[in-house]
This record gives structure tokens, sequence and C-alpha cells, in this order.
């Protein structure tokens, strides 16, 4: 192997007589944050949950380098393997906090629930790990028995993220964690993703189509259209020098303030 | 004359015995069959329509019919009781369509049909104890899902029942779920034990006699072999508890047994009794005896 901690190889997904993502390749490297950036439709998202294991791809393969056992073909592996996987090494933040959350109960039930997922019994501690992310996505302690329902569009963002990263998962997906909230609540989910990349050695894939997001978090960046890579490379490099023309197109539509 | 439904089905071909036909009870045996090989799995089969609305012991009764011979006694409690509307039609149902004995007695059962109860009387080997389940799957206020629920069982990805005892403790400083409670059957399947108070839940475990639970509107069998090791869920640091009493019995005086709390007058004057009828009295009935035999020495 490569060293790379996923691997994407031609990976292609149809639907129907429509393409969603064609032929996609690239290497996810340990401590690296992949930004995959395009409008609407542009097959972000397909690729993303293809990645994650959660659609299997018409071709194509994503090989995943596990800590136990080196490498591992992700839509190889029995749905049992596969879940334990996203349960123990991966984290998923969705868009919508509703998703990722179990919106019944607690917010401290709702870190728990991985702990407790892979055999934690002992209340007291389970608790005590739950206190300890609430603090550390900035979520006042007095709220671990509240349930999200209860909570701000980015309060739940936090939640989602502490609820996924409890068991200290090396690759972290996100799709649009930043979507539908507003600029100062960004700004500060941003600050927050950003420490915490950087202080739990996190590798993200993260898809948005907002460029400030990804000039913020991610080193490379994928620029996808209609399915295809268009363009690749160092955010800063891509976002500063654009060479395909949807990317220059994409790099001037950003509203200047 | 015949005298039962089941003499006059044998002679004139009107009901068959035990009111199922014979491949619906086959069904019924081989999904029960499948239970036992797997403890705790819910077994799905053709649930039929019975001559009683859902909700009332339909799971049960076909079981019921289709292990019952003409040998057994049967026995019929709902919420530990042996003389309530349901229990006793229940009784005369069988003692009608399958011409077997009925009893009281928890002893001389064979088979026992129970709603809300497990007998204090210790069961013993041989003897057959049917659950109506009107809830089969222990999963489903959690997930809603049939596929993921079905997911959970076959993968054992059981994290989000302690998820619901974790958010009990949060909001009630304890496990509050005193009926239902989920158990763990031979450390492998969680099951919901029936609505029997967690009382009873210690008396599932390792108990010498066969479970077998059925759901009749959600069509699924399940069932747990004897000896085989019931446990039910909990924390470390929250052990799984029964309920005690300050009480005792207000009639047999018992302090062992489940005990229903009645409030008997305007006043708000309450009074504790078994809820289990035949233990009640056999003890009341013990101690009457007793009290007259210390009188015959006396005189």
């Amino acid at each position: 192997m490569t060293g790379a901690l996923l691997s994407a190889r031609g990976v292609t997904k149809r639907f129907g007589g429509r393409t969603a993502c064609n032929g996609v390749s690239f290497d996810l490297w340990p401590g690296e944050v992949l930004g995959i950036v395009g409008e609407s439709g542009s097959g972000k998202s397909t690729l993303l949950n293809c990645l994650a294991g959660r659609l299997v791809p018409d071709a194509g393969s994503v090989l995943y380098e596990t800590r136990s056992v080196g490498s591992v073909d992700v839509h190889n592996l029995t749905e049992a393997r596969r879940r334990l996987l996203a349960r123990t090494e991966w984290g998923f933040v969705n868009q919508d906090a509703r998703e990722g959350l179990r919106m019944g109960v607690s917010a401290g039930a709702n870190i728990g629930e991985r702990l407790m997922a892979i055999g934690a019994r002992n209340y007291g501690e389970i608790r005590g790990t739950a206190s300890d992310w609430l603090q550390r996505v900035e979520i006042d302690l007095g709220r671990i028995d509240d349930p999200p329902t209860v909570y701000s569009g980015g309060m739940r963002q936090r939640l989602q993220i502490a609820r996924n990263l409890v068991s200290s998962p090396r690759l972290v997906f996100m799709d649009e964690p930043t979507g539908g909230l507003d600029v100062s609540v960004q700004a500060r989910l941003l600050d927050l993703l950003r420490g915490l990349v950087d202080r739990f050695h996190l590798s993200a894939v993260l898809v948005t189509h907002d460029l400030g997001v990804a000039r913020l978090l991610t080193h490379r960046l994928m620029v996808m259209q209609g399915g295809q890579v268009v363009e690749e490379g160092l955010t800063d490099q891509v976002l500063d020098d654009p060479q395909h023309a949807y990317t220059q197109m994409l790099v001037a539509s950003i509203l200047p303030v | 004359m015949p005298d039962t439904i089941a003499d006059q089905g044998r002679d004139e071909g009107a009901y068959n015995y035990a009111y199922l036909d014979e491949q619906t009870k086959r069904m019924i045996r081989r999904a029960i069959l499948k239970a036992v090989a797997v403890p705790g799995y819910q077994v799905p089969f053709g649930g039929r329509e019975m001559p009683l609305p859902y909700g009332w012991g339909t799971g049960g009764i076909q079981i019921t019919a289709s292990i019952i011979g003409r040998d057994d006694t049967l026995k019929v409690i709902d919420q530990g009781a042996d003389d309530t509307t349901n229990a006793v039609s229940i009784r005369r149902f069988f003692a009608k369509v399958a011409g077997v004995a009925t009893t009281t007695r928890t002893e001389e059962a064979t088979v026992i049909q129970t709603r809300h109860r497990v007998p204090e009387t210790p069961l013993r080997e041989g003897q057959i104890l049917v659950f109506q389940v009107p809830i089969p799957e222990p999963l489903r206020m959690l997930e809603p899902r049939e596929t993921e629920t079905r997911t959970l069982h076959a993968l054992s990805e059981y994290g989000v029942m302690q998820v619901s005892l974790y958010e009990s403790i949060a909001r009630h400083g304890r496990i509050s779920k005193a009926y239902n409670y989920p158990v763990l059957v031979n450390g492998r399947y969680i099951m919901s034990p029936s609505p029997i108070p967690k009382f009873d839940n210690p008396k599932l475990d390792r108990n010498p006699a066969l479970q077998l639970y059925g759901a009749g509107r959600e069509k699924r069998i399940y069932a747990v072999p004897p000896h085989t090791p019931v446990k039910s869920l909990d924390f470390d640091d929250h052990p799984f508890e029964i309920e005690r009493w300050t009480q005792c019995c207000d009639l047999c005086g018992s302090t062992e047994s489940f005990l229903d709390e009645m409030i008997v007058d305007d006043e708000g004057t309450r009074r504790f009794i078994c809820s289990d009828t035949d233990y009640c009295q056999e003890r009341q009935e013990a101690q009457r005896l007793e009290a007259q035999s210390q009188k015959g020495e006396r005189q």
C-alpha cells in the first residue's frame, strides 16, 4: 500500500440512466482534510456516500487502511464489519443534524450511544466522557440532559460532531456541516472544527458548496461538475489560480463583501 | 352424548380439535421449534383470525392451541389472577374446543397461559409457560423501522437499548422501567419479556419450564428453552433491582410475592394483596389447616 488512509479508484455511481459520479479516483493521506466542492447536483454527496459505504458504487473501489487489519475494500466487507468500522474508525456529520442525532433522547445519551454500542456499561464513566465532549464543543454542561430538539441549529451541529468524535475516529466524513447556519455561527463552528481536526490529527472528507469553508478547513480541493472531477489541487492553489472554466466561474461568483 | 365441541368435532366434523386446523398447528409448531432452537429470536408465523380481538391474547391462544393435547391440564392467568374475564374466557374456550382439564393450581398445570405475570410458585421441568405478547420487538420504541431493528438484532448492535436505560437514569436518577424490562437471552438476543413486572424477570433466568411467547397482532413467536440464562440489562454502577414492599400481603401475609395496591374506601385506605391469586389462596389454606391442627392438639 502507498500509506494512504483512504483510496478511491474509479468510483462510479449511476441512478438509472443518470451518472451521479463518474470514475472518481483520489488518495487521502493521514491528517489531511480533502474538500469536495461543486454546485448542487454535481455528485458531491453521492461520492461521499459511496466513500462512507452508505451507497454501493456501480464501478470502482474504495480502500481504507484500518488500525488493526491493514487495508480493506469498504464495499467487500460484510455488513457487520462495515458498520463496526463506521462506528469505531469513522464519523459522519450530516448537513441536517436531525439525521445524525437521536432527537428523542438527551444530549448526553446522544454522545454516549457510540460508547455503549462498543460495550461501555458504566453509567458514571459514560456521563463523564459525554460531559468532556460537551465542553470541547462549547456546549454548556447544564444542557447535558436536554434533548437536541430544544437546541439551536448551531448547537445541534456541534453536538453531532461530539457524538461522532467520542469514539476517537481517524476519518470523518462531513456533508455540508455548516449548511443552513448563519454566518457568525458558521464561523464559530469552523473554528471549532479546525481546532478538533488539529488536536486529534483527524483526516476528513468535507463536502461543501461554500468556497469560504473550503478555504478555511481543507488542505486539498476537488472541484466537481456533472459527476466529473474537473480540477484538483492544493486548496489555495485552486482558489487563487483556477484553471478550469467552471472553477473560474465558481471562484468568480463569490459575492464580495 | 358428546359434551364438548372437541368431542363433537371428532364425531361430526364440526370444529377441529383445539379450534385451529392441523395445517395451521403444524406451521405454528414449526415456528415454535425454530424459536426454541434460537432462544430469543422472533420467528414470524402466519397468524390466524381467532374468535377474540387482537390484544386479548390471540398470540398466546394460537400457541396453546398448537401444543395442547387431551392429557394436558391448562391454567390461564391474567395479571396473576385466575378469575378475571380474560382468564375465565380463555380457560372456558379450551375446555370447550380441546376438552382438556383446567385448573387454577400452578403445580397441577402442564400448560400455563399467562398475561403480565409469572406465577410465584416455582415451575418445574415439563411445564410450559405461554406468554401473551402485545409488542414483541424490544427496540420498537427506539427504532420504528422493522428492517432496521432486524438488522440490529442480526448484528447484535444493542447500543440503542442501553441508550434508553441511560436516558432513564439521566431523567429519573434510576432505571425507571418497571415492566417489559428488556433482557438478554443466552448472551445473544435482546428480548421483550412481555409486560410482566420486572419483579418477575429473575424467574425467567434458568427456569426449568419452557417459555413460549406469542404475539398475535405482530405475528411473531419466540421462546426461552428450559435452563437458559436470561439477563436483565443494566449498568455496572446502576445494577438491575426488583421492586420491594414494606408491607406484606393482607390476606396471606406473604412478604415475597408481587403485591397489588388497592384503595378500598373514600378515605384513601390502602390494602396490599398478592397479585397471584392461586399462590395467595394456597397459603391461606395452609395457614387455616395449620391453625386447625394446632387447635386439635390443644383440645
